[in-house]
């Protein structure tokens, strides 16, 4: 294996022949040729980025500028489709059921991204102090949810919290209460914070787990002569080493929770009218599209999600950043 | 610096047995919150429609009637073998889209990693900013681009956009600029090896955990999609496995079944939809758990 001690960073100290040349630095008489020479062969890196560049153009690029052009339009029923700059937007970005999903979206990406990444963390840093048979085994039953379609995930935990088959009914009756129905207007909340936690700790925590094990031993060593305890050991030089790690999950939690969709959407018709036709942006969206047909105003809220996502990201990205950190 | 290391062995860690049952009962209590779900799902596979709503023994035990069997055969006969389409379904979506955009990704990521081609930096700024694009604030603007293209309600709907995995292609990369030294390459170049054949034969071999990984990762994606299908598919026997069991779900709730109690149906069918990917998980376990870290390298 060849593991260079090198940063993902492009590499400054290439060897001199892949360089674009540079004329002031080659002298000799047959410059020339091993420039052109040079230059094709970097020219035929496009060819191995073309594919990807045609899948890119075709359902990125094209879907987006497709969307904000269609977006600007809006289409009457008496008048037909006429041009109506940015009308859509001001209509979305003053229309109650898009912000109230998008406050829900970002509600719940406050409470779910802190909690879920306690979860993992803690889950991988057990796992990483402990070597026995039972951690590894339950380093994979804890990851196994990863594998369940959200779909089914969300199904099962309706199941579970159902009163009249789920098991929580049971467990309260012995105590001679009656169970709260977690998808109840006031516990939907919470009733979705499980779902996905559930869903997605396991992933996280194998992350976070095999950036663990990728640090040097002898770190913990020198620590353990110093007299450092396991939780300064921890909290001391592990957390902080796989820190890239958590950057990463955390960027994955945000955009996956700010186009939340699947679990509410499966979760409706059994929830008692909870969750709403515009719960979140991505299924008012799907809603306004699909039961409405109002593409252009779909279209609109699609691209301002997008916008939303893409900003909140980046805006955490560049507070976080730092020398040779992850996504740079 | 982390460097590729897949896993570090075991190194003397001094046993200490009191603080290792908190931490061991602390693992029992996550291993329960993860599993309680899965048994749950195995146990209500067995129950006929009357031990589901009605049982002797409660939620999370076996009914007296053992019904998994007749269940199974419900399953799939029930509506001229639907749901054993839509597995099919979701095989191909997900195998084509896996395979697809794995393809793509490598390839991608060793031209980002090992070609200085004018344009590079730029495309490559691109690509990251599209790993922060939602997908799903795509599906809409596809569908109505697509169905301009009458190609809407087709198996190109969902396999097409499947192969678009900027993150792949960024995990790639990062791969390739580790595993694949410069000096490789260019000794296959002086050996008269074209580009392709340098790629081939040289690279892709070093490139085999990071392959399996994105292969993974994109046929869970695609396989696990449920928001592009839903939006793409209008005839049902085009459905995979999740828009399906949706559907049936939707049906159940609005007691569309004709009698036929779906829920059974439901629960068997969400049993048996996750049992492909947790073999395969389980099964390629020494392949993913190295991999699933490349992402967070630095």
């Amino acid at each position: 294996m060849a593991v260079h001690g090198s940063t993902v960073t492009p590499l400054p100290q290439d060897s001199p022949q892949e360089l674009p040349a540079r004329p002031e630095q080659v002298d000799s008489k047959r410059a020339p040729r091993i420039q052109t020479v040079m230059a094709r062969r970097a020219r035929k890196g496009w060819l191995f980025i073309a594919p990807f560049g045609l899948v890119f153009v075709a359902f990125l690029l094209a879907p987006l500028a497709y969307a904000l052009y269609l977006s600007l339009f809006t289409k009457g029923l008496a008048t037909g489709t006429r041009f109506s700059g940015l009308e859509n937007y001001f209509h979305a970005f003053s229309d109650p059921q898009f912000l109230k999903g998008v406050g829900f979206v970002v509600r719940f990406s406050l409470v779910l991204i802190p909690v879920q990444m306690a979860v993992s963390l803690a889950a991988a840093l057990v796992l990483d102090h402990l070597t026995t048979r039972l951690a590894k085994f339950s380093r994979l039953m804890i990851f196994l949810p990863y594998a369940v379609p959200a779909v089914i995930g969300a199904l099962m935990w309706g199941f579970l919290y159902s009163p009249s088959f789920g098991p929580m009914q049971q467990v309260f009756s012995l105590f001679h209460a009656s169970a709260p129905f977690l998808l109840s207007q006031d516990n939907v909340f919470y009733g979705l914070l499980n779902v996905v936690t559930w869903q997605w700790a396991g992933y996280y925590m194998i992350i976070v787990y095999a950036a663990l094990q990728g640090i040097d031993p002898s770190l913990y060593e020198a620590a353990k002569i110093d007299g450092a305890s396991t939780w300064q050991v921890a909290f001391r030089i592990k957390v902080p080493m796989v820190s890239s790690a958590l950057v990463l999950i955390l960027i994955f939690a945000l955009i996956g929770t700010l186009q939340f969709f699947s679990e509410p959407q499966i979760l409706g018709p059994v929830a008692n009218g909870s969750i709403t036709p515009d719960f979140t942006p991505n299924i008012y969206a799907f809603n306004l599209a699909f039961g409405y047909a109002q593409f252009n105003y779909a279209s609109a809220i699609s691209f301002s999600l997008g916008i939303i996502v893409f900003i909140a990201v980046y805006a955490f990205m560049f507070a976080t950043r730092k020398k040779g950190s992850t996504l740079s | 610096m982390t460097a590729v290391t897949t896993s570090v062995p075991a190194l003397a860690r001094r046993p200490k047995p009191r603080r290792n049952v908190v931490a061991h009962v602390f693992l029992g209590v996550l291993v329960l919150y993860f599993l309680v779900p899965i048994w749950w799902l195995f146990v209500a596979s067995t129950k006929d429609t009357e031990g589901l709503f009605a049982g002797s023994s409660g939620a999370m035990w076996f009914d007296k009637n053992f019904n998994l069997v007749a269940n199974l055969q419900d399953l799939f006969t029930y509506n001229g073998g639907e749901y054993l389409r839509w597995l099919g379904n979701s095989l191909l979506y997900a195998v084509s889209g896996g395979l697809g955009a794995t393809a793509i990704s490598v390839l991608a990521g060793y031209g980002f990693a090992k070609y200085r081609f004018p344009g590079r930096n730029l495309t490559f700024s691109l690509l990251l900013g599209a790993v922060m694009v939602p997908m799903t604030a795509l599906v809409i603007p596809t569908f109505i681009l697509l169905s301009n293209l009458k190609l809407t309600d087709t198996v190109w709907a969902v396999i097409l956009p499947s192969l678009l995995s900027p993150f792949g292609v960024y995990l790639m990369r990062v791969y390739t600029a580790e595993a694949v030294p410069d000096e490789l390459l260019d000794a296959a170049r002086v050996d008269g090896a074209g580009e392709l054949r340098t790629f081939f034969q040289v690279a892709l071999p070093l490139l085999r955990p990071a392959l399996v990984t994105v292969l993974l990762l994109s046929i869970v994606g695609t396989w696990n999609n449920y928001f592009l299908p839903l939006a793409m598919l209008s005839t049902e026997k085009l459905y995979p496995i999740t828009v399906g069991i949706g559907l049936w779900e939707q049906l159940a709730s609005s007691n569309n079944g004709g009698g036929h109690s779906l829920w059974s149906l439901i629960i068997v069918g969400s049993f048996v939809s996750i049992i492909p990917l947790v073999v395969a998980f389980l099964t390629l376990q020494k392949y993913w758990q190295g991999g699933l870290s490349l992402g967070s390298l630095k």
